[in-house]
């Protein structure tokens, strides 16, 4: 059973699985030609690990992608590695519960943080040609910052990769009914093949092959379902008809109260917590990302990746979000009438019991059902397991869009882009664990002296481990549900202290090495601490948040932010008893000791900044048209 | 990358090109036999013809444009 729940692996981005209901019927059939989509993708990503792998003989070549990437590659596998199915598929089942208030996760909690990223940070990670995040602490606060970080994202990156094994697993199993080692078995193997042999770059092709597909597969449904709806003006007017409220339409106007808006958030949290915190923490600062733009053949094109990906990052709501809104309105039930999506814990209390007629538990169905839109006469069909009477969760609203516009072929094409979304979600998680272990764990605490191809064949073999023990961690998680939550938490301990290190490293010269590693230690413990209170006593939500009316959306936007400047104010408190490096160490490393490389002069077109101002006004109008 | 590599682009010219051809191909089947899936919307769209033919045009637009031995930059 699995369930996507809103904040995740990024703490904000990835939706993972909890529960999905596993024994219910296939959503969708695959004819001859949708099987013969999926196998050409197959195909083509394994053909494209091994043409690649003749470019992948240096460390450079296989941990970098030989620094070579031009600014449109970069900036597309930027924004597509943060495009996983899952993600997808969530938020639009968020969108089908919240309405455009999810779309905050692509606007306020991605926009301003990739442009920092780019405009502001993206000069110090280039110039001091570090090869991950944990590389740069170790120039900027020593060996233990480095150890501290390095270790925490391997592990982390590992486990993830099998959650999103499993995840996908489940996925297919829910919409295809595929067999779980199957799906299992075939994506490890393609993902070691392509990775093992063609490095980060293998993996950024792919992702960019995949931002391809998932445009290509899934742009089809927010057509089509506008079409039926009537456009905008007919899907506002039907949606207010059906909820009778328009709240699903408004981005900020009710988050002034954490009551007031479905997601029970507040704008503070929403703008400190998710806009600054998380986001400037994912997007600045986990290697997942960051590798992909350390990746470009010169600074310029570092910085503009980015500002690329930030276009595509805020159009995405247009296949994620619209979809969970045309999916209010348009979905049928098999005898015509409004298809009503229920939340996972609905869909596993109605589970049917396979040796008799009717749910196994009424009463607990019928007390969960009563929380939902299920209209009475349909909440009776639902009880007695009635024909055509099967209960979807929000997360399958993705899906059953797809089925509902999509015959053979083009549903190949679609499916295909969800696989493509978890395989090169999967392949991130290896290629930045391999780097990661590779020059900061491996070449320092276990051979500090070895041959370029000696690190490389470690780099190779450490994809081969990482992906087999991921297999582990995908059945772990399967027979061990809980675990799941817990592999999600971990991320989100690491993230905010993470930025507020790298912050402080980053623009205040004073920083001292033990202060970066004691603020980066007493975020986690501060982090963690949070998680576990709440965890035992949940009514403390309330403290956490600063509300009683906080849902646990909130709690994890607030946790971060404690996080964060508990991190900070150690760190500057710290520094202030530490002795600090002389200025002329910090050269590339630091804010106003560095001289940054003088680019080029370039064509308006081509300058950075002028695409970041359209960013810019192009974010400031979104938000003030659905404000 | 290098003029002389074979770019992303024409990975994704064969991908979409192939794609568009098989999707294409089946939209006209479907025109021409009248034979539509009956759980799918709108097929009075012919989605399959139009989309698998835009799909084959980008596809075919990259493979020419980045197509292995041509220079690009």
């Amino acid at each position: 059973m699995l369930e996507f729940a809103p904040l995740s692996i990024a703490g904000v981005f990835g939706m993972m699985p909890a529960q999905l209901a596993l024994s219910a019927a296939p959503l969708a059939r695959l004819k001859p030609l949708d099987i013969a989509v999926i196998a050409i993708y197959f195909a083509m990503v394994v053909w494209i690990g091994f043409y690649l792998k003749g470019q992948s003989n240096t460390s450079e070549e296989f941990f970098m992608a030989g620094r070579e990437m031009t600014a449109w590659i970069a900036g597309l596998s930027f924004v597509s590695a943060n495009m996983g199915s899952l993600e997808l598929m969530g938020w639009a089942g968020s969108a089908y519960q919240y309405g455009i208030l999810a779309t905050h996760w692509y606007w306020v909690g991605a926009i301003p943080a990739m442009l920092f990223l780019g405009l502001v940070m993206m000069p110090f990670y280039y110039v001091s040609k570090t090869h991950s995040v944990p590389g740069y602490l170790k120039l900027r606060f020593g060996e233990h910052a480095r150890i501290l970080a390095a270790i925490s994202f391997a592990t982390e990156m590992i486990l993830m990769s099998g959650v999103n094994m499993f995840a996908m697993a489940v996925v297919m199993k829910v919409v295809l009914g595929w067999d779980i080692t199957f799906s299992i078995l075939v994506s490890s193997v393609a993902v070691a093949l392509y990775v093992g042999l063609g490095g980060l770059r293998s993996a950024i092709f792919n992702e960019v092959l995949q931002f391809v597909l998932i445009w290509g597969g899934a742009l089809l449904v927010p057509i089509l379902g506008m079409m039926q709806a009537g456009g905008w003006s007919g899907l506002k007017s039907k949606i207010i008809a059906n909820m009778h409220t328009d709240t699903y339409f408004h981005l900020w106007r009710d988050t002034g109260h954490f009551s007031a808006n479905p997601m029970g958030v507040h704008w503070t949290g929403i703008v400190f917590g998710l806009g600054f915190v998380i986001s400037f923490g994912y997007w600045t600062t986990d290697f997942l990302v960051v590798q992909r733009v350390l990746a470009a053949h010169n600074l310029r094109a570092a910085r503009m990746a980015p500002i690329i990906g930030s276009f595509f990052k805020m159009a995405v709501p247009f296949i994620v979000i619209l979809p969970g809104l045309l999916g209010l309105v348009l979905l049928q039930n098999s005898d015509g009438s409004r298809r009503v999506l229920v939340g996972e814990d609905v869909v596993k209390a109605c589970s049917v019991n396979a040796t008799s007629s009717g749910v196994e538990d009424a009463a607990a169905c019928s007390a969960e059902m009563s929380k939902t839109r299920l209209s009475p006469a349909y909440q009776q069909k639902v009880l007695s397991d009635a024909p055509g009477s099967e209960l979807h969760s929000y997360n399958e609203a993705l899906p059953l869009m797809l089925v509902r516009y999509c015959g053979p072929g083009l549903l190949g094409l679609g499916i295909t882009a969800l696989i493509a979304g978890f395989m090169s979600g999967m392949a991130g998680n290896v290629s930045a664990f391999s780097t990661v272990w590779t020059y900061d764990i491996y070449k320092p605490l276990i051979k500090k002296t070895g041959s370029d191809s000696h690190y490389v064949m470690v780099g190779r073999l450490s994809i081969m481990v990482g992906v087999t023990v991921s297999i582990g961690a995908a059945y772990l998680v399967m027979h061990a549900h809980g675990i799941m939550d817990y592999v999600q938490a971990l991320f989100s301990f690491f993230i905010a202290p993470l930025l507020g290190a790298i912050l402080m490293g980053m623009f205040w010269k004073r920083a001292t090495a033990p202060a970066g590693f004691l603020g980066l230690l007493g975020g986690i413990v501060t982090s963690v601490s949070l998680f576990v209170w709440v965890k035992l006593n949940p009514s403390e939500l309330a403290t956490v948040a600063l509300s009683p009316d906080a849902k646990p959306m909130a709690e994890n936007l607030y946790r971060a932010l404690w996080a964060f400047l508990t991190s900070v104010i150690i760190i500057y408190v710290v520094s202030l008893f530490t002795k600090a490096r002389p200025v002329s160490e910090l050269e590339g490393l630091v804010y106003g000791a560095t001289k940054l490389p003088t680019e080029e002069p370039v064509p308006f077109y081509k300058n950075e900044y002028i695409w970041a101002v359209l960013v810019v006004v192009i974010f400031a109008v979104l938000n003030i048209l659905f404000w | 990358m290098h003029g002389s590599r074979i770019p992303i682009w024409f990975f994704i010219g064969v991908l979409l090109t192939v794609y568009g051809v098989l999707i294409l191909g089946y939209g006209i089947y479907e025109t021409v036999s009248g034979n539509y899936p009956p759980q799918v919307q709108m097929t009075d769209l012919h989605t399959p013809v139009w989309w698998g033919g835009l799909l084959a045009v980008i596809g075919l637009f990259y493979l020419v444009k980045f197509r292995p031995g041509r220079s690009t930059k």
